[in-house]
This record gives C-alpha cells, structure tokens and sequence, in this order.
C-alpha cells in the first residue's frame, strides 16, 4: 500500500494497478442497495399477495438470483476479479445443485414408499 | 505480502523434513494473481461455507418432499397479530430489510476505507454491526416464540415433526455467523479507528501486518451472511 491517500475518482486506474483494492464509485453502489431493497419488497409481496403454485415458486426463485446475483457481482466485486479465482469459487456449487437433483429423485421414492407402505398412520 | 506471494526460483535448496514439504506447498505458485493471499483463503472459506449451509437447505428439501405429514404453514407461523390483524411474514420481512440495510453500509464502508477516510468506515462499520446485533436479536424473539408456541426439534403443533429441527438447525447457524460477524466488525472498527492499517501494525493473531484491503476481506463475509439469508428467505420463509 502506497502511504499518501489516492482517491477512487482521481485516478482509477493507477489505483488499481497499485493495489489490489477494489475502487468503484459509491453511486454504484447506491444503485444496488435500492434494487435488493426492492427485490426484497417484490419477494415478500409474493407471500403477502398469496401467489400459489408455478408462479409463487418461479417468482420466489427469479428474485432470490437477482438478490444473489447482484450481492456477488457488485458488493463482493466479483465481476471485476479475474477469471482464475472466479471460476475456483463460482464452480464448485454446481456440485450442489447435482447433489440436488439426487436427493429431489430419492425424497420422491421415499414419500413414495411411505404413501404405498403406511397408508393412514405413518 | 510480496515476501509470501512471489514465485521463487525452482533452484532454491529444499529444507528438510516438513519444514521443506510445508515450503514447497507455501510458495511455489500464485494462482489467484490480482487478488491477495487473504481475499483468496476468504474466498475459499465461503466456499466451504457455501457447501454447509447447502447440505443444510438440502437437507430440509428432502425431510420436506419425503413426509407424508403437511409441512407447517411458513407464512402463518411466523406471522404476528399487529393492531389485531394478522400481518403474515412480517417479523422475517423487517429482519431480510435490516440485514441488506447493513450489507449496504458495509459496502460504504469498504469504499470509505480504501479513501482513507478512516472516520467513515469506523462509523459506516458500528452502523453495520449494529444492524447485525439487531437481526440476532430478533431471530432470539422469533426462537422464544416458536419455542413458547411449542415448537420443538422432535416436533410441533403445526405439522411435520421436522420442521423444528430444520428451523433451528439453519437459522440458529446463520444466527451463529451473524454473531460472529459482528464480533469482528468491531475488531476491525477498532483496528481502523486506532490507524492500525495506516502503521501496518502486525495482527494480534496472525502477526501479519494489516493493511485496508482487511476491510474489504471483513466486507465479503458480511455480504456472504447476507446472501446466506437471501436463501433461507426464499425457501424456508416463502417456499
């Protein structure tokens, strides 16, 4: 770290050459907290409202991803690391998501089995 | 961080015994070029998080899709009687707003810190903490009710039997990291207030030197507590 204070809106770039530090404008950010602020009004008027089915849960999921992606891309500054430490991080979870699919098939079989096997009293 | 980061020549002689084996894995590569040895390793620990608080939520997926028993209704269980009408979700509702509140002013506060603007990031970090203490305490009313309404790990009046065990399994860790979370805000507030990054001083821990990217470090695991949450709302809360 350089000791005299270099600020973010004189020179960005050299900044960024410098160090590793992330230097964005605050309006950006502004920007972001008012989106979370209403995709979370818009997550919560899902229940308020009711919605129920198909729509309830796509609605319930578009804005959970918009939430997590903005948090990730701007607030942890990922959109602006490099590739390398963004693939280490953003892979691996798909793992999950298999992981997922596996345990969705077998929670199936398994109220399955308990329907057919213990029709009124498991 | 220069010392432990750079690539070093390959001809350098190797230590013995563990010593040389622990060298060889410390510094013979840098993978992650741009970002330091700290944002990297805090990276990788949110990913091991990542994999936790997944195996939690999937869990409760399967203990949900397997029952045969209705799963509790979310929307009134966690609803409160305000003004004598039942207001659903509301508690959790304010609870989502405060936590993005102080995801927001964490975010300031990093920007703050890389201006050196050292009384705004500490007042931007107790600002943050302080919205951190205030969803813990909140989340302890939400336990005591539920636990007074008599819910319970092995069961509940509302339903399936592992709803509370779900419940106070995952939102007790989240509770967990949010604690702890505000813990090291105010450790590193105080760093800051005292100009410790401004001297390099050496961390009482790690005994490395410090510098502001540590607030941004502190930053990306208060926003990873944030975003953990954004899951817990959207399928435990609302599904």
């Amino acid at each position: 770290m350089s000791a005299p204070a270099t600020h973010a809106h004189d020179v960005p770039q050299a900044a960024a050459a410098v160090e590793h530090g992330q230097h964005h404008p605050i309006r950006l950010y502004l920007i972001v907290w008012f989106w979370l602020f209403v995709l979370s009004a818009c997550s919560y008027f899902v229940d308020y409202v009711g919605f129920e089915g198909f729509l309830r849960w796509s609605l319930i999921i578009v804005f959970m991803m918009l939430k997590a992606g903005l948090i990730v891309a701007v607030f942890m500054h990922m959109v602006w690391e490099r590739l390398a430490l963004v693939y280490a991080i953003l892979l691996p979870p798909v793992a999950v998501l298999v992981f997922v699919a596996i345990m969705a098939i077998e929670s199936d079989y398994t109220a399955l089995m308990r329907t057919m096997s213990f029709v009124g009293g498991g | 961080m220069a010392d432990t980061t750079a690539n070093h020549a390959t001809s350098r002689p190797r230590r013995p015994g563990i010593a040389g084996v622990a060298a060889d894995w410390a510094s013979d590569q840098r993978a992650f070029k741009t970002a330091s040895w700290g944002k990297a390793m805090m990276w990788i620990f949110l990913l091991s998080d990542t994999f936790i608080f997944g195996c939690f939520l999937l869990a409760y997926m399967t203990a949900r899709m397997s029952t045969v028993v209705p799963w509790p209704d979310a929307s009134k269980v966690f609803g409160l009687q305000i003004g004598g009408s039942d207001v659903p979700l509301i508690l959790i509702a304010i609870m989502t707003f405060v936590l993005i509140s102080s995801s927001g002013t964490m975010a300031m506060a990093v920007n703050c810190a890389y201006q050196r603007r050292r009384g705004a990031t500490v007042v931007l970090m107790l600002f943050t903490a302080l919205m951190g203490a205030t969803f813990v305490g909140m989340q302890a009313f939400e336990w005591t009710k539920l636990i007074s309404e008599g819910v319970r790990p092995w069961g509940n009046p509302f339903g399936a039997a592992q709803f509370g065990a779900t419940f106070f399994m995952i939102t007790g860790f989240h509770g967990t990291h949010v604690t702890i979370g505000v813990i090291f805000l105010l450790i590193v507030a105080r760093k800051v207030w005292r100009g410790e990054y401004d001297r390099g001083d050496r961390g009482f821990f790690t005994s490395r030197r410090g510098d502001y990217e540590q607030v941004e470090i502190m930053g990306l695991y208060w926003h990873f507590v944030d975003l953990v949450w954004v899951f817990i709302f959207a399928f435990f809360y609302l599904w």
